[in-house]
């Protein structure tokens, strides 16, 4: 698919044709080195923190190491975001974030939802022990 | 043990004369009908020397006009494909009952209603959708092509790829016998060992690349094409649908894409997803085929809803009352659309919570659907109503599909649903809904914007017949299956024992026929109505007085659309145009920058069928020879810089002053 | 939308003006190529809800905590992120203008995506060494395809990568190679934020229990 994908680039309206403006304003959020430096510092740090959890055994809650791990994950996605896709709410008049915020509360929806309701339907449907077993209507 | 049949599983696979079904008569029948029909018009392509033109202007054009028709083309005679399974399912449980097992044994019926389901859905109501949203959408905003237009043409050739697939099943082998969402562990390879699944597999998920990128590039068309001054709630109310499909399929395909690829791992690697053995969970798929199948639905009727926004404002002359909360309502549903999936198996025993959540999110979506209606109403409401085909459709839909939405929510219910589910109730509902909303649309659509596409109206005597028999059709084809299902008789039943329920499936098979007299209809009107074309013909650009960009140019439209990009003020913008004395430009013309034809995307769809085949059949190095030949053709593809060029300013003047003299012969 | 007004002084007498004369919309390759990015989003979401509910199901079989090694997985991430920063190299070097200097950045990413995927190979190869084949159970279906898809999307992204510097080679900077590379640069980006999901979600909190 991402070679079909390919293809994008010969719109009708091709900016390279004679006479038409090849523009930068609207490429907008090309990185700076300052930028990409700062990002790449911060995702390592990111990366390592939650590495250094788990494998050193520093909390010794797991479900709470695993919340760390999680609000760690979101917080290095959002690095990734703004450094290295250079997301704004500028570039494309927009529609990029709109198309990101929207996809992400699909990502949710599916997840979560998924979680949810499969969640009731084992606990409903499938009994994992002969005690549940014998108590089943 | 000789080399030979070795060697032959080596090059066939799995393929053998079996596959092909010669004890089957209804089948060979069959096949002769489309071998001669195909010969016939092999030949007459040949013997009028049509190969040449039809490759440069139509299989390789870029044009979105062209790729639009050829959408529609597809969806058409894929619906006489679909209608034909529906006619036979309809005899069969008309004569089954008692001692009396009808012509169909069980293993071809099951069969029969999965391709019926599946062919309807994805070849028949997604390319007629596809095909007015292309056909439309880039007039209506005032631009010269799409955003991608290769990338069209490579959508449409992966549609068809799918559609060639499935049609295959039918002389090759067999299709599915699950359903048309092909549940496990039914699907899975223990139940269902042959090729049949394995067929619904790879014509989805190639038809769905397609789908996915059309959507894609829609989307980017509308966002970035959009004529000067054409803000968002300057859009046409199709456009707008239009928008909201698209995001809809964006959003919606990559996850039955997933699902299905999830699948084919089990049937051909031996994973667990979705099996009972080693702590797969068959459940799992019918959640994520529904997270994908419940937005599907409104991918489907969003579209026919902006079809009928356009004619109810264009043939009641007044604007679309409540533009604004039509938009909302859009945008609306398009969002609950990802709510209320569970409410296709409230039964599974997901439990109380779960249950009443869907339910209330489902209900829920009925409010923005109403809104839309009574804004139909009200535009029709003193109005100056023209009772064109196009409107009657729209008021057999909104008759039809409040019918549906009602049994909906009736469904929605989930106590209502435990007595309901997987009865004929159901399956009248959705007809209810699908015909009653997205093919009366369609039909709508068809007839409001064929002469823009060819230059003349289609002829309003068939047209008329056409509806009234799928309009009385339909009540009598589906009212009785509300009955049944409420008596309890359920749905993907091949036989009956009790002869008190036959004289319903009599009723819905009759109505089945006065359908069959609607299709039909439609056919004679084409044909009538091309036959008639000078008397019919349009030349004005605007025979319905029409309210929006695409009748500001010519009918059929030259392949630039608009020698002048549009400059917009107002929603129904070409409303606006006539009302304030615009003039056509007849000088100053400047060449136009268009793409140029391909025919990579009819080579790459026809390797990727090749693909598909040999997975299905398990002829490896077809399989892989032709992945490699896959992505090395797209890869060559992208050495191609030169897919641009310029219409030279003497063309634009030469069809730009013809119609100038055309439309001052009528004044 | 930026559009370009360009009306020609002998047409602005007609009064409201219903045309323009050239217009040039933008080029929407950049947010097709987004939206596409958004739905490949939604494939991973699929399998990572996948890997959510049945990740557990071991069928008696071994599971991450058994399986996976960490010091490995932080390699592989390494190599990664590694490819990230020098992708965003090329990048620079590419507004500067610079071919070779863009050639050779482009070079380095590929070879550090290369080694990610060896590593990977490598981990597979020793899982079902040890008989934790996808079959075995429904954590490790959805494990081999959650990785797995992502190793093919790194696969892609390379002979997408090998391709494009030749193209570059060929013809230099040109705009269509510009926006094509800046195409890849959001791709291979979008791959390094699902493998953020990855590692969190898969190995270290399979790690855990």
């Amino acid at each position: 698919m991402s070679q079909a994908s390919h293809a994008h680039d010969h719109g009708a309206h091709d900016h390279s044709a004679p006479g038409a403006h090849e523009g930068h304003g609207h490429e907008a959020g090309h990185g700076t080195l300052k930028g990409y430096t700062i990002g790449f510092v911060l995702s390592v740090i990111l990366t390592a923190i939650p590495f250094w959890l788990v494998m050193g055994h520093v909390i010794p809650d797991p479900r709470l190491t695993a919340l760390a791990v999680m609000a760690l994950a979101a917080v290095q996605i959002v690095v990734h975001m703004v450094f290295f896709l250079h997301m704004n709410s500028r570039s494309e008049g927009g529609w990029t974030m709109l198309a990101l915020i929207f996809t992400l509360v699909l990502v949710v929806i599916t997840l979560s939802g998924s979680l949810w309701v499969m969640y009731h339907l084992n606990h409903n449907m499938m009994p994992m022990s002969v005690h549940d077993m014998r108590n089943m209507p | 043990m000789s080399t030979s049949p070795d060697l032959a599983k080596l090059i066939f696979g799995r393929l053998t004369w079996d596959a092909v079904p010669l004890h089957e008569p209804i089948l060979l029948a069959t096949f002769a009908v489309v071998a001669l029909g195909g010969v016939a018009v092999l030949g007459a392509l040949t013997y009028y020397r049509l190969w040449g033109y039809l490759w440069r202007e139509w299989l390789t054009s870029v044009d979105h006009k062209k790729i639009g028709v050829m959408y529609i083309i597809l969806g058409l005679v894929m619906l006489l494909r679909g209608f034909a399974d529906a006619l036979m399912m309809r005899a069969q449980q008309a004569m089954a009952f008692g001692a009396d097992h009808g012509y169909l044994p069980p293993h071809h019926y099951d069969q029969i209603f999965t391709a019926h389901g599946v062919i309807m859905i994805f070849f028949v109501a997604m390319p007629l959708v596809t095909g007015l949203m292309n056909l439309v959408v880039p007039l209506q905003i005032g631009a010269r092509d799409v955003a991608f237009p290769f990338l069209n043409n490579f959508s449409f050739w992966m549609t068809v790829g799918g559609a060639v697939t499935v049609m295959m099943s039918l002389f090759v082998g067999e299709f599915a016998r699950t359903g048309w969402l092909a549940y496990p562990p039914l699907s899975n390879i223990a139940y269902s060992p042959g090729v049949g699944v394995d067929y619904y597999i790879w014509a989805l998920q190639i038809a769905g690349v397609g789908t996915l990128l059309s959507g894609i590039n829609l989307i980017a068309t509308i966002v970035k094409m959009r004529a000067p001054g054409m803000s968002l709630m300057k859009m046409p109310v199709f456009t707008w649908t239009s928008l909201c499909t698209n995001v809809l399929i964006v959003a919606a395909f990559p996850i039955l894409t997933a699902v299905l690829a999830l699948l084919s791992l089990d049937r051909y690697a031996g994973t667990n997803f979705f099996t009972n053995d080693f702590g797969g969970s068959p459940m799992m798929y019918v959640n994520l085929i529904w997270i994908w199948g419940h937005p599907e639905v409104y991918i489907l009727v969003l579209p026919a809803f902006g079809i009928f926004s356009e004619v109810v404002a264009t043939f009641c002359g007044k604007r679309l009352f409540g533009y604004a909360s039509m938009v909302y309502a859009t945008v609306v549903i398009t969002i609950l659309s990802y709510l209320v999936w569970l409410h296709h198996f409230f039964t599974m025993g997901s439990g109380a919570s779960v249950n009443s959540f869907f339910g209330i999110t489902t209900m829920i979506i009925s409010i923005p659907t109403g809104a839309k209606i009574f804004n139909w109403l009200f535009t029709m409401y003193r109005g100056r109503i023209r009772f064109e085909v196009p409107m009657l459709w729209t008021i057999g839909f909104m008759v039809t599909f409040v019918i549906g939405g009602m049994t909906g929510v009736l469904l929605a219910v989930p106590p209502a649903d435990f007595v309901l589910h997987n009865s004929l109730f159901l399956v009248a509902h959705f007809h209810n809904v699908i015909i009653g909303g997205v093919l009366f649309g369609l039909f709508a659509g068809i007839t409001y914007w064929f002469p823009k596409a060819f230059g003349y109206k289609l002829d309003p005597f068939w047209g008329k017949m056409s509806f009234w028999f799928w309009l009385v059709g339909f009540y009598f084809a589906f009212m009785p299956l509300y009955v049944l299902g409420l008596m309890g008789v359920t749905r993907r039943v091949s036989h009956f024992e009790d002869p008190s329920l036959q004289i319903w499936f009599v009723i819905a098979a009759f109505g089945a026929v006065l359908i069959l007299f609607g299709i039909v209809s439609f056919l004679i009107q084409l044909v009538v109505s091309f036959m008639k074309r000078e008397q019919l013909r349009d030349l004005t650009g605007d025979p319905w007085d029409g309210r929006t960009l695409e009748w500001a140019t010519s009918s059929p439209p030259p392949a630039y659309n608009f020698a002048f990009t549009p400059l917009v003020h107002a929603h129904d913008a070409w409303w606006d145009m006539k009302q304030r004395g615009y003039e056509r430009p007849t000088k100053g013309f400047v060449p136009i920058h268009m793409p140029k034809n391909t025919g990579a995307g009819i080579i790459l769809s026809g390797i990727a069928t090749a693909v598909a085949f040999g997975l299905i059949w398990q002829m490896w190095w077809l399989a892989a020879g032709g992945f490699v030949a896959l992505v090395a053709t797209a890869i060559a593809h992208t050495f191609n810089y030169k897919r641009d060029y310029y219409v030279p300013v003497e063309d634009v003047t030469r069809a730009e002053d013809e119609r100038t003299k055309t439309l001052a012969s009528l004044a | 939308m930026a559009t370009t007004l360009d009306i020609p002084v002998k047409d602005a007498a007609a009064a409201p003006r219903f045309h323009v004369v050239e217009h040039h919309p933008e080029n929407g390759s950049l947010l097709g190529f987004w939206l596409y990015l958004m739905s490949d989003c939604l494939i991973f979401a699929v399998l990572f809800a996948v890997y959510g509910v049945l990740g557990r199901s071991y069928a008696a079989g071994p599971s991450g905590a058994d399986l996976f090694d960490l010091p490995m997985v932080a390699l592989n991430t390494s190599m990664l992120l590694f490819s990230s920063i020098t992708y965003g190299f090329a990048m620079l070097a590419m507004e500067q203008n610079r071919v070779k200097t863009t050639l050779a950045w482009l070079a380095v990413t590929g070879l550090f995506g290369a080694a990610f995927l060896g590593l990977e190979l490598t981990e597979f190869a020793h899982f079902i060494h040890e008989g934790a084949t996808p079959q075995r159970s429904a954590f490790l279906s959805s494990f081999f395809a959650l990785v797995g898809t992502h190793g093919l999307h790194v696969t892609f992204g390379i002979v997408w990568l090998v391709t494009l510097m030749v193209q570059v080679g060929q013809r230099g900077l040109i705009p269509e190679n510009r926006r094509r590379l800046m195409c890849l640069s959001m791709f291979w980006h979008f791959l390094d934020v699902v493998w953020i999901g990855v590692f969190s979600f898969v190995y270290l909190m399979g790690a855990l229990r």
